[in-house]
């Protein structure tokens, strides 16, 4: 049987040391009644040969991104992933090994997402990090429910430019602490949030303001003016970043009085795998540590001296106060984290930069041939990075269609959560995109 | 006896930080094949970024050695026996790696069109369809990432369900013997945790449950086999008496390796039960995450499952957002799908008999050392166990060693230490979970091991409290950690 090495003298060595004479006397503790009377009713299994061929066959009924042209990204973004990240997360003393318990025979774990959380520091410009959490949406989510617990205010406001799955997550997160939840819209002239909408919207007592940037429809926000608002009326600033190669091209919302940066990591390292596992990460002031949730690494000794990392801060955790825990979050998405870590390091502050700059110019380029494009236009006036939204003159779902004969995908419709933006797409261009494949978007957009 | 860990040659290495040097490149981007466009002229000021502070810039060379030495400071179940109790680390076949990565499963985005996707949606949809087979559940939700974001959802949908008959209920009992995760995610999920103790032989007694169970408990949340790897045995009629009052039973699958093939939770009684792939599906633990974690429910609890639910029409896959009762979401897209290509992998290559001998040698390992051991170490319970076994420090005390102690010296023969001081109704526990992948040589020469740390605690005392004496660092002081925080470099 595939992974169980017992032979049958194995067993019977084992049962006889057990004092039972077979299997089914060892189980006979178990109430007779509720034990399984049919055998499962599953595939029988496979060899290893047999079983590749099976999932070959599945990979077949897709069409990826390599083999078609894609302007996909709201929320998940197509990147160059060095070469030098899967070799390395395939060291199976890290995917192999779990939470780091046991500091002494962890410390590649432990120092690999301390650099993490140092190097999510540089990027967003705050204080501290924790060791990552599941993805971008729950990530918000978490921050909500600090800023809830440090203001002890109940009033969230998010911007309707927030991505929807996003927002729906946090509402489902809310669900037991009371929904007090609200909305600010978007500017439909700049596809941003406006500082005096956030003002007019949040009334006296916002426990926080929660809002994306660049935003959902590729929008940059301007944030010092939100935060001096919000800051006013004693409320925190949560800003969400979702493409986090923007951090190289973009001030960190530390530096734009930003209270806790959440967001998602997935654009290093991590494929895009149909959506997951990705990798949420969360970054705030030194003073409002003991209110984050998540895992975090400290760096210590050991007993003769030597720099050390392990596990700290535990007594928020949910092992220790159980229901009192700032979350119930047990693991993170420690490999995601590596991952991201290491295509971070392999490109360096230098290739991020230029990384970013590459990024914009793709998006500007497509925007700019875009904007040639007969019943096609820029939808919002807002300055932009790798993402924007463009407006149609015709139905976008047959357009969107008739592009996918031609191998393209060419962006995501913003029907479906947007009933007002029933004409429009939302399009990114990263450095994977080739001028060829954007001039062709170009030239088959506007016969489509 | 000869020790199994011996020491190697491990390199130091500083942090990655100390080896920048502005300037030097590692891996580059593409060149421009676009004119460069000016973010100065195109973007406010007062949003662009100097410099990335501290980022470090270093050759491949020389980040391709940092993090190779970095892994041979870890230990994985690759590298030795990992009997951590409760998590089952079992192996983590490598076919798993190989199929996850396949350009055809991998390179896919979460909005690509339906039509492009209907391998990624075949395959959740049976992935779905074996784990309600395995469970005796009527439907699943794969959109949770672990286990603790499963256990969210499910009491998510239990409260949705009362508050949607208009009868809101405000309370979830947890047995002591539970998870920290079970009464965090309670709260969270706005319930109050009514606290239940087990009885003298470890498990749950019907009258315990019969005295506080009422009208106003949504759910009993218990895990079984339990956290001292005992059955449940009154599972049955203490479903019934939460049933009776219209509550749901939730079971926290994190012990489901003991029961493949051998019992369906639905048949017990159980309404609700998260998965975890890492666990018992053998995807890695990734040193932390990521993980997965379903939830399989009751017909009843079905129309308040995460959006979107997957639909076969025909002979196509669809994503179905149309639910009203749906509690929403729980994160973006469909979940873990990388993780669910390699739990379904593993239930390929098993299938139905593979999967219930999987339990049986994880059951058959587990009894083992339970025997072997218990002379030479306090047994929590003295009675059949299931796939995992709970000892305690009290025959160690005497000689003034502890459960810590023990696990440290473990490390200097080559084991990773087993669950330490949970579950907390066993004061000083010591919680092994061998699984079925480890072979009868491997676990008796583990047995001989923690015989010889027996007599070594009592001989020579010391040498446990000055373990681990060959790991790259030694014992760790985790009160500076927390006393003196140094989070990040700077």
């Amino acid at each position: 049987m595939p992974y169980i090495p017992h032979t049958n003298k194995d067993i019977s060595e084992i049962l006889k040391a057990v004092g039972a004479s077979s299997i089914e006397e060892l189980l006979s503790h178990l109430p007779a009644a509720l034990r399984i009377k049919a055998p499962l009713n599953l595939p029988k299994g496979l060899s290893e040969q047999e079983l590749t061929g099976v999932l070959k066959a599945l990979g077949k009924e897709n069409s990826t991104v390599e083999e078609y042209s894609s302007f996909l990204g709201a929320g998940a973004y197509n990147h160059y992933i060095p070469a030098a990240v899967n070799n390395l997360i395939l060291r199976s003393e890290f995917y192999t090994s779990y939470t780091p318990y046991q500091p002494e025979i962890s410390q590649g774990t432990l120092q690999a997402i301390f650099e993490y959380q140092t190097l999510v520091c540089q990027l967003t410009g705050m204080d501290v990090s924790n060791a990552s959490l599941y993805d971008g949406a729950s990530a918000v989510a978490e921050a909500v429910l600090m800023a809830k617990r440090l203001t002890g205010k109940e009033k969230i406001y998010l911007s309707s430019a927030l991505h929807p799955e996003y927002r729906e997550t946090v509402k489902t997160y809310l669900k037991g602490s009371g929904d007090h939840l609200f909305e600010v819209a978007y500017d439909a002239k700049t596809g941003s949030t406006l500082p005096e909408t956030v003002n007019a919207v949040t009334g006296d007592d916002p426990a926080c303001v929660v809002v994306q940037h660049p935003n959902f429809f590729g929008s940059l926000e301007d944030l010092e003016k939100i935060s001096e608002i919000i800051h006013k009326k004693n409320g925190l600033l949560i800003v969400v970043v979702n493409e986090a190669v923007s951090f190289g091209l973009l001030k960190p919302a530390g530096e734009l009085g930003c209270d806790i940066v959440v967001g998602e990591n997935q654009s290093f390292g991590n494929t895009l795998s149909y959506g997951g596992p990705y990798l949420g990460f969360m970054a705030t002031k030194t003073e409002f540590i003991r209110q984050m949730p998540g895992r975090i690494i400290g760096q210590t000794v050991d007993k003769q001296g030597k720099r050390a990392f392990c596990l700290t801060f535990a007594t928020r955790e949910q092992h220790i106060r159980r229901e009192r825990a700032t979350s119930n979050i047990c693991t993170n998405h420690g490999l995601c984290a590596l991952a991201a870590s290491i295509h971070m390091v392999a490109i360096g502050s230098t290739g991020l930069q230029r990384l970013a700059r590459l990024n914009l110019s793709k998006a500007e380029y497509l925007k700019e041939k875009l904007k040639g494009v007969e019943g096609a236009e820029v939808a919002f006036s807002a300055p932009t990075f790798n993402e924007f939204t463009i407006k149609l003159a015709k139905d976008p779902e047959e357009a969107l269609k008739k592009l996918l004969k031609k191998r393209i995908m060419g962006g995501v419709s913003l029907k479906r959560f947007y009933p007002e933006l029933g004409n429009h797409i939302l399009v990114a261009a990263t450095e994977m995109n080739s001028k060829e494949a954007i001039d062709a978007f170009a030239d088959e957009l506007a016969q489509a | 006896m000869e020790a199994n860990g011996t020491k190697g040659l491990l390199m130091e290495e500083g942090l990655i930080f100390e080896k920048s040097s502005k300037g030097r490149t590692g891996v580059e981007p593409a060149s421009f094949d676009v004119p460069e466009a000016s973010a100065e002229a195109l973007i406010p000021k007062n949003l662009l970024r100097d410099d990335i502070e501290g980022f470090p810039d270093v050759a491949e060379i020389d980040a391709v050695r940092h993090y190779t030495r970095l892994s041979q400071w870890n230990f994985g179940v690759d590298t030795g026996f990992y009997p951590l109790g409760s998590c089952t680390m079992k192996y983590n076949p490598k076919v798993n790696e190989d199929m996850a990565r396949l350009p055809g499963l991998s390179m896919l985005h979460p909005y690509q069109p339906e039509e492009l996707s209907q391998g990624a949606l075949k395959l959740m949809y049976e992935l779905e369809g074996f784990l309600a087979e395995i469970s005796g559940m009527d439907a699943i939700t794969l959109q949770p990432s672990a286990g603790a974001h499963g256990e969210l959802c499910g009491l998510l949908l239990i409260s949705d369900y009362f508050k949607s008959k208009g009868k809101p209920r405000t309370k979830i009992i947890i047995p002591d013997t539970a998870h920290g995760t079970n009464p965090a995610s309670s709260h969270l999920a706005g319930f109050k945790v009514v606290p239940v103790k087990s009885e003298g032989k470890g498990v749950l007694s019907v009258e315990a449950v019969k005295a506080i169970m009422d009208t106003d408990t949504a759910a009993l949340m218990l895990t079984n086999p339990n956290t001292i790897g005992l059955f449940e045995s009154n599972i049955k009629e203490i479903a019934e008496i939460v049933h009776k009052k219209g509550g749901f039973v939730y079971c926290d699958g994190a012990n489901l390796n003991a029961i493949m093939g051998i019992m369906k939770l639905g048949d017990l009684g159980v309404d609700v039960v998260q998965f975890n792939l890492h666990k018992t599906f053998s995807t890695p633990h990734g040193g932390g995450g990521p993980g997965s974690g379903p939830v399989g429910v009751r017909k009843a609890l079905e129309p308040f499952l995460p959006i979107p639910r997957i639909k076969k029409a025909g002979k196509k896959f669809k994503l179905d957002y149309n639910r009203p009762k749906s509690i929403g979401r729980m994160k973006s897209f469909y979940g873990n799908f990388s993780i669910m290509v390699r739990a379904y992998t593993y239930i390929r290559r098993m299938g139905g008999e593979g999967l219930k001998r999987a339990s049986e040698a994880a059951i058959l390992n587990a009894n083992y050392i339970k025997e072997k051991l218990k002379d030479s170490y306090a047994l929590a319970y003295d009675q059949p166990c299931m796939h995992e076994c709970v000892f305690s420090d009290r025959l160690q005390l005497g000689s003034g060693v502890a459960t810590m102690d023990i696990a440290k010296r473990l490390i200097d023969y080559g084991y990773h230490p087993p669950t330490v001081y949970f579950p907390l109704v066993v004061p000083g526990a010591i919680m092994i979970e061998p699984t079925e992948t480890e072979t009868l040589e491997t676990l008796d020469k583990f047995i001989e091991v923690m015989k010889l740390i027996a007599d070594e605690a009592k001989a020579t005392p010391q040498v446990l409290k000055d373990a681990p004496t060959k790991t790259k660092v030694q014992r760790v002081d985790e009160v500076r950690a927390a006393r003196e925080p140094i989070l990040r470099w700077k």
